[in-house]
């Protein structure tokens, strides 16, 4: 049981992330706003509560792996990366301009932290598979983490490395799908739906829970839950909210990707700001 | 009673290969697509069975999962039939192959027409032309069962992206043995006046059959194996340019992207002090298979030994 005061720690982590983005992402540039907003309180619960991942352990072959196979929430990463002292904080600027080592999309070659090339949505879970196999070979005790986007699933190869992942037995894997419902041009279910979800991956085999991706108690309870060693692997779908936290980019899909002007820019970080003095608040009081 | 030369497949000896280099070391593994008695792969089986991954048919999910595999740490040779490996794959070859320079080697295995009787779906022409155009891809196509064991041994000593080209043709071993084996290094198997050929890969065979045949005509016809496609062996390009006048390139393979094209691509930017070589591109013309033996399917694309020979004759 992951106790309240960590609960409320980890909160206040994703709402600076959420921050953090916004004032990387800036004025004028075309960003992945929505699913990067969605994923933060994710993000924030395997970097900073779940994983056994730091800037000491970072090349050890033992660490916990965190893929973001929805590669164009990558900045969220980079953000967490940054927090934990791995890209200094200076350099998140830096994002998807000539030279930098922070792409548009994970850059494994490139970037401290990154432990996968994805970005052509649906590839992220066979590299997972990939690393738990290599592992096992090796005798490595390693646990896999995987941020699936949900309009992600539409891409057939996921269901392949799904199919392999529970074939396999491959129990150190847990892949979280964050749910937002929105894909570039519209809701995801009005294109190819994807529900129902929990019956799907049980069906393909794996132990499935669904919560509500922004309650942090509810993310730390299943994650406890999870130690590698379970009887299958494990999916968490994550009810979310897309552009979360920003109260005109939530619920669309507009803000995908799309760029804030100044008025908008000083809205978002006025509403991020008061969400994370509110929590201050709360915690001091 | 002397015993008939053995021909094999350079499949044949890609699985022998491959079980040899695990025996020696533990991080090389395997995987394919339910192919793994065709492609040869399985013979790694017999060394551990805990380094042969079944991954079922589904190409792209293999080709990521080695990927995979390989950012651990292993020597991933990932198997299937070329056709279905460099098309149905290609993302996957692109984004987590060749963009991270895994080291991973992709062998493409019943390549070209010579898979025979299956027909265009299975023939693989093209696959040279889309790994070819990959940055940090390196290509290589063995002539016989003696050069796949060099290709091979030679691909898992670099660190990299390899696509090696296999074929289920059975040929001896025609190519002389002792010849150092060098990524990149095209071998001169025989020089000669006016025209060179310039091929790889097991049609290779009957491009030195034609060769023959034209000796007994009394034509000294040159031959250079371009194993590695790429990187191309410019300067051997240069060197033929100089020396030659017509450049035959053969391709078990479409004229489109294959050898020929690559000749093509470093002959006319090369300025020669002198006048240079023509280049002529025999291989499939812009077309698809269809069913037939191998034989009969390379002569009717004009690469059995009698069509070469003919096409040569027709040049002077």
């Amino acid at each position: 049981m992951t106790d309240e005061g960590k609960v409320r720690e980890l909160e206040k982590k994703a709402w600076m992330i959420r921050l953090e983005l916004i004032r990387m992402f800036s004025v004028g540039k075309a960003h992945h706003f929505g699913g990067s907003l969605s994923c933060a309180d994710i993000v924030s619960a395997l970097y900073f509560h779940k994983m056994n991942y730091s800037k000491e352990n970072m090349n050890n072959p033992e660490r916990d792996r965190f893929i973001m196979s929805k590669g164009h929430s990558v900045p969220t990463q980079y953000v967490a990366l940054s927090m934990l002292g791995i890209i200094p904080g200076e350099e998140l600027k830096t994002l998807k301009t000539l030279g930098t080592r922070l792409q548009g999309h994970p850059d494994m070659r490139k970037t401290p932290g990154i432990e996968a090339p994805t970005g052509s949505l649906g590839m992220g879970l066979s590299f997972a598979n990939g690393i738990a196999m290599a592992g096992r070979l090796d005798g490595l005790t390693i646990k896999v983490f995987l941020l699936l986007g949900d309009g992600e699933l539409q891409e057939g190869q996921v269901w392949e490395a799904a199919m392999s992942s529970a074939n396999r037995g491959l129990h150190n894997i847990c892949v979280f799908v964050d749910r937002n419902r929105f894909e570039s041009q519209g809701e995801v279910e009005r294109s190819k739906g994807i529900e129902p979800l929990v019956d799907k991956w049980k069906a393909f085999g794996w132990e499935t829970f669904r919560i509500d991706g922004h309650d942090m108690g509810s993310i730390c309870e299943v994650l406890d839950r999870f130690d590698g060693t379970n009887s299958k692997p494990f999916v968490i779908i994550a009810d979310t909210i897309k552009g979360k936290g920003v109260s005109f980019m939530e619920n669309t899909f507009k803000y995908h990707n799309a760029s804030l002007d100044d008025k908008e820019y000083q809205q978002a970080i006025d509403e991020l700001q008061g969400t994370l003095a509110a929590l201050g608040e709360g915690r001091t009081g | 009673m002397t015993e008939a030369p053995r021909k094999e497949g350079t499949r044949d000896r890609y699985g022998k290969t491959l079980a040899k280099l695990a025996a020696k070391d533990r991080n090389v593994v395997a995987m394919d697509c339910d192919l793994g008695r065709s492609t040869r792969s399985y013979d790694i089986y017999a060394v551990d069975p805990q380094r042969f991954f079944e991954m079922g048919i589904a190409e792209q999910d293999m080709v990521s999962t080695a990927a995979g595999m390989a950012a651990m740490g292993k020597v991933v040779f990932a198997n299937t039939f070329s056709v279905f490996l460099t098309g149905r794959a290609f993302d996957q070859i692109r984004q987590q192959i060749a963009l991270p320079l895994s080291n991973v080697k992709l062998c493409g295995s019943s390549a070209g027409l010579t898979i025979g009787a299956d027909g265009s779906t299975h023939q693989s022409i093209v696959d040279v032309a889309l790994m070819r155009v990959l940055p940090n891809m390196t290509i290589l196509v063995p002539g016989d069962g003696n050069q796949t064991e060099q290709a091979v041994m030679a691909a898992y000593e670099y660190k990299g992206p390899v696509y090696i080209r296999l074929s289920r043709y059975e040929t001896l071993n025609y190519l002389p043995v002792g010849i150092p084996f060098k990524i990149g290094e095209a071998q001169v198997l025989k020089e000669g006046k006016k025209v060179v050929f310039a091929s790889y890969g097991p049609v290779l065979q009957n491009v030195v059959f034609a060769a023959e045949l034209l000796e007994r005509r009394g034509l000294d016809v040159g031959i250079v194996n371009f194993h590695t496609l790429k990187p191309l062996d410019g300067r051997m390009v240069e060197t033929l340019a100089t020396e030659y006048s017509h450049i035959v390139s053969v391709d078990e393979h479409s004229v489109f992207g294959g050898l020929g094209t690559a000749i093509g691509e470093c002959l006319a930017e090369y300025a020669s002090p002198g006048p240079k070589a023509i280049l002529h591109r025999v291989g499939i013309q812009d077309k698809f298979g269809e069913s037939g033996s191998a034989d009969e399917l390379l002569a009717k694309h004009g690469m059995d030994p009698e069509g070469l020979a003919a096409y040569v004759l027709g040049l002077i």
